[in-house]
């Protein structure tokens, strides 16, 4: 989490204006907002996400619940703020075990060729020719519902794409004369790989990151709402939506908030993939 | 007669990826935790039982034989018993599945027009004002959560209003087209988006090479050089988008077909997950899998009939 705050905060404050840099800047700010709310959800929230109140059940939204409560009269908008926790490291969690899977795939691929490279590619083509979220469901039936498993199925089917990336740019870096040099000098290829191959790849990739997170996220999202992520009562998003799905003629509020706090959370995500990309296209 | 050899050796390359299909499908039932054959018969199982039903599946039979086992039932059309319907789960699958096709079809009817409409706007007007809000536009599709725009359009459009049914799939072409709309439309606020993207892309890479400055200098209208050469040229790669897309389409299908009660392979899927399903969960990603091969080779075959380049 203190690397999204990290990264979103070195891109606002860029030395000259150029193509991109405000829809960086208002990501970041919409991402650093949801950040701090997420950590601090405990003083945000005026109320327990899963504290009952059978007398406040469908309550609209007043001074008292600013977002209404639901069914159960939980506070919709505590929950929306600790639902910020469980999407949020979703998304985190659910773009760095398939990056870290695809780097390393891709770094091996790519450096040492030959069979090696044959055969992960072989891999890569059959992971591909099933439709992501078909196998992510799969994967997730088999193993059964939930996170955990849904970012186990995430690292097992998404690394393709960090995968492709990864192998391409190693193909074009591995051929520089410096790498060519680290070689002569006896260098390991692990030191080579680490040291020389990575840093140069780690742009491309990370613009990959930001746009994989909004994937990560809806897809994550639409599992709960299946009821095959985040299992009730967890104040997930896609959760409280399902919940709210029977009562949204009376009670309108329960599934519209968390929609938008979904829709400002992904804009946040492409905005700042946006701008970085455009950022790139430009001074490149 | 080199299109003939071009076909003949991407139906050479699919046999590996087939193969490893069935692979993926396979090992999916070992991937269950614990015993499958006690998942399935309860705690209570007698160990007859189990063991009976161990030898009616094979289970006691070593890996390399069951795996062929399950290729030659497979080649046969036979994907097992479904668990819950105690038919064959072949049957379910061809059962379900025009109802997923027929939206998808229909999502697609929706979806091409409206990119290329926006698409083409955009590109003529690269920078300026339609550019921006198309932009906008195409930016708020991609963070819509399908479900959530569902569950929204269901219970306005449909219980509010009562203009479309919020479930089933009716009877009949017209009542197909009635009851799919809203599924239709919600599904194409996402997917014209993420095409009109990448058209607009093409259509202006195009705009920016050599023949078009050539066609310009001869003193051909814009216009016509658009609609002949650009357009043209921008068709291939979003041809191939589109077969990628279509591949998501498939599994963005699950959901709108959840929120909107269409008995399709998507809901199909998702009950059988939730009700633990097994072999209807393995025949499944069977069919979707080979469904997206077949989609990406006719895509390929196509793109080579238009352009014999590619297949070079």
């Amino acid at each position: 989490m203190t690397d999204l705050a990290s990264t979103a905060s070195v891109h606002p404050a860029a030395p000259r204006f150029r193509h991109g840099t405000i829809e960086a800047a208002l990501g970041a700010a919409l991402l650093l907002a949801w950040l701090i709310a997420a950590v601090g959800a405990g003083v945000f929230a005026p109320y327990d996400p899963n504290a009952l109140d059978l007398v406040a059940m469908l309550a609209p939204p007043d001074g008292v619940h600013w977002f209404g409560t639901d069914h159960l009269g939980r506070d919709v908008f505590s929950r929306v703020i600790y639902g910020a926790r469980i999407d949020i490291w979703m998304g985190f969690a659910g773009v760095i075990a398939p990056l870290v899977v695809g780097v390393t795939v891709g770094l091996i691929a790519g450096y040492f060729g030959g069979l090696t490279d044959t055969i992960l590619m072989r891999i890569l083509d059959i992971t591909v020719a099933f439709p992501f979220f078909i196998l992510v469901i799969a994967i997730v039936g088999v193993l059964g519902p939930g996170l955990v498993n849904y970012i186990i199925a995430l690292a097992l089917v998404a690394w393709v794409a960090y995968a492709r990336l990864v192998r391409a740019e190693v193909l074009v870096v591995k051929r520089l004369e410096y790498v060519q040099a680290a070689r002569a000098l006896g260098f390991s290829d692990f030191v080579i790989i680490l040291r020389h191959v990575l840093p140069n790849v780690l742009g491309s990739i990370t613009i990959y990151a930001w746009t994989d997170a909004v994937m990560v996220i809806l897809a994550g999202a639409s599992l709960g709402f299946l009821g095959l992520g985040a299992q009730p009562p967890t104040a997930e998003w896609g959760v409280m939506i399902a919940d709210g799905q029977p009562y949204v003629l009376q009670a309108w509020w329960i599934c519209l908030f968390p929609g938008i706090a979904m829709v400002t959370l992904s804009l946040g995500f492409i905005l700042v993939s946006d701008g970085l990309s455009r950022r790139l296209r430009v001074s490149s | 007669m080199n299109s003939i050899s071009f076909i003949g050796r991407r139906l050479l390359q699919i046999v590996p990826v087939l193969i490893g299909i069935s692979l993926v499908s396979f090992f999916l039932i070992m991937m269950i935790p614990g015993d499958p054959v006690r998942m399935v018969l309860g705690p209570r199982a007698t160990e007859e039982a189990v063991t009976a039903m161990r030898q009616e599946w094979g289970l006691d039979r070593p890996i390399w034989a069951q795996y062929l086992s399950y290729i030659g039932n497979t080649l046969t059309g036979d994907l097992g018993q479904s668990l819950k319907f105690r038919i064959p789960v072949l049957d379910l699958v061809l059962q379900y599945l025009p109802r997923t096709l027929f939206l998808v079809a229909y999502v697609l009817v929706i979806a091409l027009p409206a990119t290329i409409l926006m698409a083409v706007i955009a590109a003529r007007n690269e920078g300026r004002w339609p550019d921006q809000l198309i932009r906008v536009i195409s930016i708020l599709g991609m963070t819509i959560p399908v479900f959530w725009l569902g569950v929204l359009f269901a219970r306005y459009f449909g219980v509010k209003l009562g203009w479309f049914p919020v479930s089933g799939y009716g009877d009949g072409f017209v009542e197909h087209l009635h009851h799919l709309f809203l599924p239709a439309v919600s599904t194409s606020l996402w997917l014209a988006p993420l095409l009109t993207r990448n058209l607009r892309a093409a259509l202006i890479e195009q705009t920016e090479a050599d023949y078009v400055a050539a066609s310009r200098a001869k003193g051909l209208p814009e216009g016509y050089i658009f609609r002949r050469h650009i357009l043209r040229n921008s068709v291939l790669p979003t041809l191939n988008l589109l077969g990628v897309m279509i591949a998501f389409l498939i599994g963005g299908s699950v959901v709108v077909e959840i929120v909107y009660a269409v008995p399709g392979l998507g809901a199909l899927m998702v009950g059988s997950v939730l009700g633990r399903d097994y072999f209807v969960i393995q025949g499944l990603t069977l069919v979707y899998a080979i469904a997206t091969v077949a989609i990406t080779l006719a895509i390929d075959i196509f793109t080579a009939a238009i352009d014999p380049r590619t297949s070079e």
